[in-house]
């Protein structure tokens, strides 16, 4: 399986459910291409749900740092939310976890966008 | 693909197409002797990880997906290491030159972690060019490295 996206909204967040390998090619251009409708479409608040992501790489962080900077130059918050140890050990090492504001509960997280 | 097996040594190598496609058939290449040789699951996960880096600087830097171009894969299993080149047929590049991906002014760049994430990874990484082209990535990792 590459990868699975799924949006859902819970109030005014737009919460993007992720799921699978995010890694050069079909994982990472998917992933591109539904923040760039869900921006194009108005929307601000877009927590990046990656609990069920197996492996990312470099392409995959890369697609984190876009979708990061797109949001916010259209005047949003990209946020992630349950991240995988390796994830997280991923964006530790390329010190990417405190330009991120990474959540471990939803409830929470999407309250920290109010 | 070619095998030599002697004593405690063993080689498995291959020649792939320039397409994304050869960097899963590298990774499992490669983890097929890194499980063989008895590597726990995270340095496992390490060294697909740091092969597909490789593959994909292989595949879409040096030979640009080129149709005429190979990369050729050989893993080698060591007594206490696993040891995994992976040569291209592009132009080459300089690895001095590679920006930092953790400097400031680096942080939020789209792309340039490759390197980083594999030198992270393995133990030892050495780049050198070819004649009259290509480069030459040699990863190694240890039998129960940190």
């Amino acid at each position: 399986m590459s990868v699975k996206l799924s949006s859902r909204q819970v109030g005014d967040v737009t919460v993007l459910d992720v799921a699978g390998r995010i890694t050069l090619g079909e994982g990472s251009s998917a992933l591109r291409d539904t923040l760039r409708d869900l921006v194009s479409k108005g929307q601000k608040k877009i927590l990046l749900n990656l609990g069920e992501v197996s492996y990312i790489d470099s392409s995959g962080i890369g697609e984190l740092v876009s979708g990061f900077t797109t949001v916010a130059n259209h005047g949003g918050q990209l946020k992630l939310l349950g991240l995988t140890k390796r994830v997280k050990d991923l964006l530790q090492i390329t010190k990417l976890y405190t330009v991120f504001d990474v959540h471990d509960d939803e409830a929470a997280a999407v309250r920290s966008y109010a | 693909m070619g095998k030599n097996t002697g004593g405690e040594a063993e080689t498995v190598d291959q020649f792939l197409d320039s397409t994304l496609e050869s960097v899963d058939s590298a990774e499992n290449l490669v983890l097929d002797v890194a499980q063989k040789a008895g590597f726990p699951d995270e340095d496992l996960h390490k060294i697909g990880m740091a092969v597909r880096e490789s593959m994909v600087n292989a595949v879409v830097h040096g030979n640009q997906y080129s149709a005429h171009k190979k990369v050729h894969v050989s893993v080698s299993k060591g007594p206490d290491r696993l040891t995994v080149t992976i040569a291209d047929q592009g132009k080459g590049f300089d690895l001095e030159k590679v920006p930092d991906p953790l400097a400031d002014n680096n942080l939020l760049r789209f792309s340039g972690r490759g390197m980083f994430l594999i030198r992270a990874f393995m133990d030892e990484l050495q780049v050198r060019r070819l004649s009259p082209l290509g480069t030459e990535v040699t990863l190694v990792k240890y039998l129960g490295s940190k």
